[in-house]
């Protein structure tokens, strides 16, 4: 239970945190505040390693192995895209 | 112990710093980078941990999806980035469903004591992870032309989403009884699919913002439920952080649209009755132009503004947009743009496509901030772009758009149309645009107009 207390808070506080950040992007940048938190949700992959890490049965190393794939796609396609696609707004010259 | 702690906790300020750096185009880079080495930091870190044991099939994995993830992301064309980011979005779901069902057989092989919240969060990370891969998906093939972008609807719709939702937390229900049952799990995640296909394919085109901002919320939550799952802090924190980004941008969607969620999700549009006739508003009244009318009206104008929308993206007319921005420059025309919040298939569409063509950002306005100079604006170039610039907006009810925010480009001295045909967008009304005393129409593509019209005002004197 303690634990459980400890979590939802850090919930509830990273929750308020995201709010406020994330309401100071200007519209312009929309589409890159999509990609690059979409890249930072990718974050799946720190729980995929430690499943593939485990060891346990071919299962979990097979479903892990997976989702480490899937994940590590989110993470690096979305940063990259993120990168991309910021480094073309200028401002004019 | 400590160690992978103190990591967890540097990587989410790095996430937040990294957030806090896209509040302006000329940080947005450098924020990008600190997430990215948050993530490493991350990732650093939990292999360093000494609970992983074997590295091969990691090492496997990172490979595959570092390889696919950095040709898809180099590879794509800015226009297709809106099924990129719902692609990519889908796969961090899928990776939630899959993480979560390896933990669970696991720790039933091991046995020992499992807490409430460790299932719980495990058929959440399943039931939450499915819709977003399957809508995902969906939202994809949409985008690419898989699947129709118009709305699929179908009787008793609404029973059968409340239906599958219902067995699919049953199945949920049945995952968390006892010590857990694994074969429920993979049911609730695969009724979880179905119904992220049901949610999905009945929302068209023009609703596609919302969706991919809804999507955006759904994969954090996922990730944030495999939090749980694992007790990990740091993804709990970065989920909380995508989930609050989504519900963000999909409730901005929403009010620009003047339509609450619900209504987007169960349907709204095209159940309004029509009480408007096209031939009643347009006939005799629309005046057709040609470019080397416009061009002349151009030579005499001090102010423009361009009001992109989707069309504009589908035509691919944003070079000759840039070039004839040039050119007008050139001559001392001041040049702006308009942007409407849900122009495009997803939040923020129309800038990232002309800040590809090296349109400075400056120029780049959103509705509020452009919405009052539109009465000393001389021409408006309105191109593929309908509904948001519709003045029937503004009247409070009889429409589906009534109460949705407009641009108000009526309000400038000459309007011209791009656009094949007088043919309504998607909320399916006629626009009285179209027939007012300052609008032109030139009727043609959107790429081959501009292009005309490039010409014609080079030429003209």
């Amino acid at each position: 239970m303690e634990t459980f207390l400890q979590v939802i808070t850090i919930f509830i506080l990273a929750i308020f945190v995201g709010v406020e950040v994330i309401s100071k992007v200007p519209p312009i940048l929309h589409t890159p505040l999509m990609s690059g938190s979409n890249a930072i949700s990718g974050i799946t992959l720190v729980g995929a390693l430690i499943s593939a890490g485990m060891q346990a049965t071919t299962l979990t190393i097979l479903l892990g192995t997976f989702a480490v794939a899937l994940a590590t796609i989110n993470v690096v396609g979305g940063f990259l895209v993120t990168h991309r696609m910021l480094s073309k707004f200028k401002r004019k010259e | 112990m400590v160690g992978i702690q103190v990591a967890y906790v540097l990587a989410s300020v790095l996430f937040i710093l990294g957030l806090k750096g896209l509040s302006h185009p000329r940080t947005a880079v450098r924020g990008n980078l600190i997430g990215a080495i948050g993530m490493l930091i991350a990732v650093g870190a939990t292999l360093l941990d000494r609970n992983i044991i074997s590295f091969e099939y990691i090492l496997i994995g990172t490979l595959v999806g570092s390889v696919i993830g950095a040709l898809f992301a180099l590879k794509v064309k800015m226009t297709a980035m809106p099924q990129m980011v719902a692609l990519f979005n889908g796969f961090g779901g899928a990776a939630s469903v899959l993480v979560a069902g390896a933990v669970l057989s696991e720790s039933l092989v091991r046995g020992g004591d499992v807490g409430m919240q460790f299932l719980i969060a495990t058929a959440a990370s399943g039931l939450i992870g499915a819709v977003t891969f399957w809508g995902s998906l969906v939202a994809f093939g949409k985008l690419q032309g898989l699947i129709t972008e118009k709305p699929v609807r179908y009787r008793g719709e609404q029973v059968v989403k409340v239906l599958v939702f219902l067995i699919a937390l049953y199945g949920a229900f049945k995952t968390i009884q006892g010590r857990g049952n694994v074969e429920w799990y993979w049911v609730a995640s695969g009724v979880g699919s179905v119904l992220g296909i049901l949610l999905t394919i009945p929302i068209g085109g023009a609703d596609m913002p919302i969706v991919i901002a809804l999507l955006n919320a759904y994969s954090g939550m996922a990730a944030a439920a495999t939090g749980f799952v694992l007790n990990n802090s740091i993804l709990i924190i970065s989920g909380a952080l995508v989930g609050a980004s989504g519900v963000f941008l999909t409730k901005i969607m929403c009010d620009a649209m003047n339509r609450s969620l619900p209504n987007v999700l169960f349907g709204g549009v095209g159940s309004v009755v029509e009480t408007i006739k096209a031939d009643d508003l347009y006939g005799g009244k629309v005046k057709a132009t040609t470019p080397e009318e416009v061009a002349m009206i151009l030579k005499m104008a001090r102010r423009v503004v361009f009001v992109p929308g989707y069309g504009m993206a589908v035509a691919r007319a944003q070079t000759p947009v840039r070039i004839l921005t040039e050119a007008m420059e050139k001559d001392g025309i001041e040049v702006e743009f308009g942007i409407h919040p849900v122009a495009g298939r997803m939040p923020g569409h129309m800038n990232v496509l002309l800040a590809e063509e090296n349109i400075p950002y400056d120029k780049l306005k959103e509705m509020d901030a452009i919405n009052d100079t539109f009465a000393q604006t001389d021409v408006v170039i309105v191109i593929g772009a309908n509904d948001v610039v519709n003045p029937l907006a503004r009247e409070s009810s009889g429409t589906p758009i009534s109460g949705m925010p407009i641009l108000n480009v009526d309000k400038a001295r000459t309007v011209v149309v791009i656009k094949r045909s007088l043919a309504p967008g998607f909320a399916g009304i006629p626009n009285p645009l179209f027939a007012a005393e300052n609008t032109l129409m030139l009727f043609d593509d959107a790429k081959k107009a501009m292009e005309d019209l490039v010409k014609a005002y080079r030429e003209a004197a």
